[in-house]
C-alpha cells in the first residue's frame, strides 16, 4: 500500500520527471472488481493522507466508489464511564476517512497505470540485497527468479518484515502485544443518535479496544483488539453468537469501583460549576443486529520501530520503520507521512541539483519523519499499556485525565492539541 | 557530544583556512595522487568513490553550500527570464542554458560539485580551471555519472577562454574564487566578456571586514593553519567594492544576500548580515 503510493508520487513529482522508478511487488497484480459486500481490511485515513491521495489523483477513484465519513469520534472506558469526544466545527467536516484497503490499492494502482517512469513487476519476490560499500555506490536486488537489478537509491517499503530493513542492520526494537486484532464487518440495527453513521466509536475493555467504524449508513466495520485465547474463541462462535459478543462487549456493565465514580461525579459536578461540558453528553453506542457472512478475520499485533530510517543509498518507509497498535488508527498514516515527506524532499533536493541518493536528504528524511513518529507510537504503545490493567489508581487517573481533556478542548480537532493527534484518529496537522 | 563537536569544529576550520591559503587542496591533492589517480582515475575512483566522498566529508561546507547557491542561481535565471515557463518546478529547469562555472580549486577538488549540480538541472556547463590536477578530478568524476553529457572541463585561463567566448554564456558563476585573486579587475572583466548581453554573473565570496580579519587571524594564531592571514585577507572584497567594480563592466547588481554557516548543523542559510559570507547576482547590460 504504501510503496505503491510512494512509487505514484514519485513519478508524479515533475522535479524527479527523469528519474526511472521501479517498483517491485512480492504478490500478484491485484484485480479489482465492484462488490456489494464490503471488504474487512479498512484502514481510517487522517486528513493529511487524504491531501496525499488527493493530490495524486487517486482520491477521485476512490469518491467514485465508497469510503466512511467520520464525522465525529467517541472514545470511552468500560471500567468507569470516563469519555472523550473528537469533531470538527459543528460536525460539519470530516474528521477521518474509513477506506477499505483493497479499493485504495486499486485506486492508486489506476493512477499509476498513467505514470510514465514508473515500471512494475509483479510478483517479483526480492531474495537477497547488496547495499553500496566501498566496492559500488550503488544497491543490487536479487530476485527469487534470479533476476538482478541495480539502483542508486533503494526504497525499503516491504512491510513490517522487512528484508530491507534486516539487510541494513539497524537496531530494530519491538514486542508483541499479546494480542489479536478481530475484524469483522457488522450490521447495525436503526440507530435514532446517528442516523447517518458518521461515528467512530471505541471503547476500552479491560482485554483490549473495541472499535466500530462507520462505512455507510447501518455498516460498520470492526477491529476488536483481544486476547489471542478469547480471539480464537470468537472466529469459531457461530455468527449469532459472535454479535452477542460483539454487543455485550459495546454495552456490557462493567463493575465500577466506588471511589472511580464518586471521584468522577465530584469532578462532573465541578466541571458543571466551570460551565464546562461534562460527561453526562454523552451519545449511545450503536446495537449491532449481525455480521456479513465470512467476513470475521483475526491479526496478531506488535510493536516495532527501526533506529534508523536510512543507510547511505536506502531509506526505510512505511512499516517497514514501524509498526504500531492500531488502537489509534495510526499505522498506515505514519506510512503515509513518511511518503509526502520523502517525496518532498527528495524533489526539492533535484531541484538544488543534487544527486537522488544524497545522504543529506535522507538523513533530513529521518529527522523530519523521527521527530513525528517517535512521540506518536510511544504515546499509541503508553495508551495501550494504560487502559491493559484494571488497577483502581490507574483506572482512577485515566478516567479523571480523560474527562478533564474532554471539558477542556470541547473542539479538540480543530485545536492543535497534541493529544489528540496521538489518542486517536488524528487531526489534520502534524505535531 | 564532545566528539561531535570537535569534528565539526575541524570542518569550521577547514573551510575558513582554504580561505586564506591553498594548503589544504594541495593535501587533497597530494593524498589522491599519491594513492592511484596518476595510474588510472577512473578505477580509483570507482574503487574508492565511496571512501573518496567519505574523506571528502571534510569538505562538507562546499557540499552543503550547493543547497543555498544552487537556487540562488536557479531563482535567478528565472527572475531575469532566461528560463522558459515549461520548465519551471521541472527536472530540468536550467535546460538550454550555457554557463561558465569559473573554478575555484576547491569545488573542483571535491569533483565539481558545482558544476555538475548546474548540469543535472539541465544547462551546458563548462568548467574552467588552470590547474591540470585539478581539472582532472572533476573530469574522472564526471565521467563516473553516466547523465552528465552536459558538462565538460577546460584547462586554461579565463582570459584566454574569454577571447574565444565572448557573449557566449547565459551566466558565469564565481563561487569561493574572487577571494584568491589579485587582479580582480582583469579578472572580471574577462569573466563578463563571456556572458551574452542580458545574462547573468553569480558571486558568492566573503567580504574585506574587521570581522573577517580578526577570524583570519584567531585561526591563524589559535590552529597555526595560517602563516600570514592578513596578507590573504587583503585579497578579499567588500560588497561595494565588488559592485563598482561590477558597474565598470556594465553589469548592474540585482540582489546581495549575506551567508552563515552553521558548522554544528553543516547547513548554510541566507541572512542580512553582508559582513563575512556573502552572494551576489548581477546582470549584464543589454
Ligand atoms: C487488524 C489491523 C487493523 C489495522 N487498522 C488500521 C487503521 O485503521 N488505520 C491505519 O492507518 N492502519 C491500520 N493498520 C495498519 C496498516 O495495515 C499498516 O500500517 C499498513 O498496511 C502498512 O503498509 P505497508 O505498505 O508499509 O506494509 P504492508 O502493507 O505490509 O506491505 C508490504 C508490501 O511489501 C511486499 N513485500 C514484502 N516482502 C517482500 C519481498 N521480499 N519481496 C517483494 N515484495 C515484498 C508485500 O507484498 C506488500 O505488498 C491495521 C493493521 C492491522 C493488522
Amino acid at each position: 500500500m504504501v510503496g505503491t503510493t510512494l512509487a505514484c508520487a514519485l513519478g508524479k513529482n515533475t522535479k524527479l520527471a527523469n528519474k526511472t522508478i521501479l517498483l517491485l511487488e512480492g504478490s500478484k497484480q491485484f484485480q479489482w472488481e465492484p462488490k456489494e459486500q464490503y471488504s474487512n481490511r479498512v484502514v481510517a485515513l487522517n486528513l493529511n493522507t487524504k491531501s496525499l491521495l488527493s493530490s495524486i489523483g487517486a482520491w477521485n477513484h476512490i469518491a467514485a466508489v465508497r469510503y466512511g465519513s467520520v464525522k465525529s469520534m467517541q472514545v470511552w472506558d468500560a471500567v468507569s464511564d470516563a469519555m472523550i469526544q473528537f469533531n470538527q466545527d459543528d460536525y460539519l467536516d470530516n474528521v477521518a476517512y474509513i477506506v477499505e484497503n483493497d479499493l485504495l490499492l486499486h485506486s492508486v494502482n489506476r493512477e499509476l497505470a498513467h505514470v510514465q517512469n514508473v515500471n512494475v513487476l509483479y510478483q517479483a519476490i526480492v531474495d537477497s540485497l547488496k547495499l553500496p560499500d566501498v566496492n559500488s555506490d550503488t544497491s543490487k536486488v536479487l530476485l527469487e527468479n534470479g533476476k538482478s537489478f541495480t539502483c542508486d537509491l533503494l526504497l525499503g517499503c516491504d512491510g513490517a518484515n522487512s528484508k530491507v530493513r534486516k539487510t541494513m542492520g539497524v537496531q530494530y526494537l519491538s514486542w508483541n502485544y499479546n494480542q489479536m486484532a478481530v475484524v469483522a464487518t457488522l450490521k447495525l440495527a436503526e440507530n435514532v443518535d446517528d442516523d447517518h453513521n458518521t461515528v467512530a466509536w471505541q471503547r476500552f475493555l479491560p482485554d483490549g479496544p473495541i472499535a466500530l467504524l462507520p462505512l455507510r449508513k447501518n455498516l460498520s466495520s470492526l477491529v476488536w483488539t483481544t486476547t489471542p485465547n478469547n480471539a480464537k474463541t470468537l472466529l469459531s462462535l457461530p455468527e449469532e453468537q459472535f454479535v452477542d459478543e460483539v454487543n455485550s462487549a459495546i454495552w456490557k456493565e462493567y463493575p465500577k469501583r466506588s471511589i472511580v465514580s464518586d471521584v468522577m461525579k465530584g469532578f462532573d459536578r465541578f466541571l458543571e460549576i466551570l460551565r464546562l461540558p461534562s460527561n453526562a453528553v454523552r451519545q449511545l453506542p450503536p446495537n449491532v443486529s449481525g455480521i456479513e457472512e465470512g467476513s470475521r478475520a483475526a491479526f496478531p499485533l506488535g510493536f516495532g520501530h527501526a533506529t534508523k530510517y536510512f543507510k547511505p543509498g536506502v531509506a526505510l518507509v512505511g512499516d517497514a520503520a514501524h509498526r504500531v497498535h492500531p488502537l489509534a488508527g495510526q499505522g498506515v498514516n505514519l506510512g503515509f507521512g513518511d511518503v509526502s515527506c520523502l517525496n518532498e524532499i527528495l524533489g526539492d533536493a533535484i531541484y538544488c541539483g543534487s544527486v537522488i541518493e544524497d545522504v543529506d536528504n535522507l538523513r533530513k528524511y529521518e529527522t523530519e519523519r523521527q521527530r513525528h513518529n517517535i512521540p506518536t507510537m510511544l504515546a499509541i504503545d503508553g495508551i495501550q499499556k494504560l487502559y491493559n490493567t484494571n488497577l483502581t489508581p490507574v483506572v482512577l487517573l485515566r478516567s479523571v485525565g480523560l474527562q478533564f481533556t474532554n471539558a477542556l478542548y470541547p473542539l479538540k480537532v480543530t485545536k492543535k492539541l497534541y493529544f489528540i493527534n496521538v489518542y486517536w484518529y488524528p487531526s489534520n496537522r502534524g505535531i | 557530544m564532545l566528539p561531535a563537536f570537535s569534528s565539526r569544529f575541524r570542518l569550521f576550520k577547514k573551510y575558513y583556512s582554504n580561505r586564506y591559503e591553498n594548503i589544504i587542496i594541495t593535501n587533497y591533492l597530494n593524498c589522491s595522487t599519491n594513492t592511484s589517480i596518476d595510474k588510472d582515475e577512473e578505477v580509483y575512483f570507482k574503487k574508492h568513490s565511496t571512501e573518496w566522498w567519505n574523506k571528502m566529508g571534510d569538505m562538507k561546507p562546499l557540499h552543503s553550500m550547493n543547497k543555498v547557491r544552487v537556487p540562488f542561481i536557479r531563482n535567478g535565471l528565472i527572475n531575469t527570464g532566461l528560463v522558459q515557463k515549461d520548465n519551471f518546478n521541472n527536472a530540468t529547469p536550467l535546460k538550454d542554458l550555457f554557463i561558465l562555472d569559473v573554478g575555484c580549486g576547491v569545488n573542483f577538488a571535491i569533483g565539481g560539485i558545482l558544476s555538475e549540480a548546474m548540469a543535472r538541472l539541465g544547462a551546458n556547463v563548462t568548467g574552467i580551471d588552470d590547474t591540470k590536477d585539478l581539472i582532472e578530478i572533476a573530469t574522472s568524476h564526471a565521467a563516473l555519472k553516466s547523465d552528465l553529457n552536459n558538462l565538460q572541463y577546460i584547462k586554461g585561463t579565463i582570459a584566454d577562454h574569454a577571447q574565444q567566448s565572448s557573449n557566449k554564456y547565459d551566466a558565469v558563476v564565481l563561487s569561493e574564487v574572487i577571494e584568491h585573486i589579485k587582479e580582480k579587475d582583469k579578472f572580471l572583466e574577462a569573466c563578463v566578456n563571456c556572458i551574452k548581453p542580458g545574462g547573468s554573473i553569480f558571486i558568492t565570496t566573503i567580504s574585506k571586514t574587521n570581522i573577517s580579519w580578526a577570524g583570519a587571524i584567531v585561526f591563524a594564531e589559535q590552529f597555526k593553519l595560517i602563516p600570514s592571514g592578513t596578507h590573504q585577507w587583503d585579497k578579499f572584497i567588500l560588497t561595494h567594492h565588488l559592485q563598482r567594480l561590477l558597474e565598470d563592466y556594465n553589469c548592474r547588481t540585482c540582489l546581495i544576500h549575506g551567508l552563515a554557516y552553521n558548522p554544528l548543523m553543516n547547513s548554510w542559510h541566507w541572512t542580512k548580515n553582508t559582513m563575512i559570507n556573502y552572494a551576489l547576482h548581477a546582470v549584464k547590460d543589454v
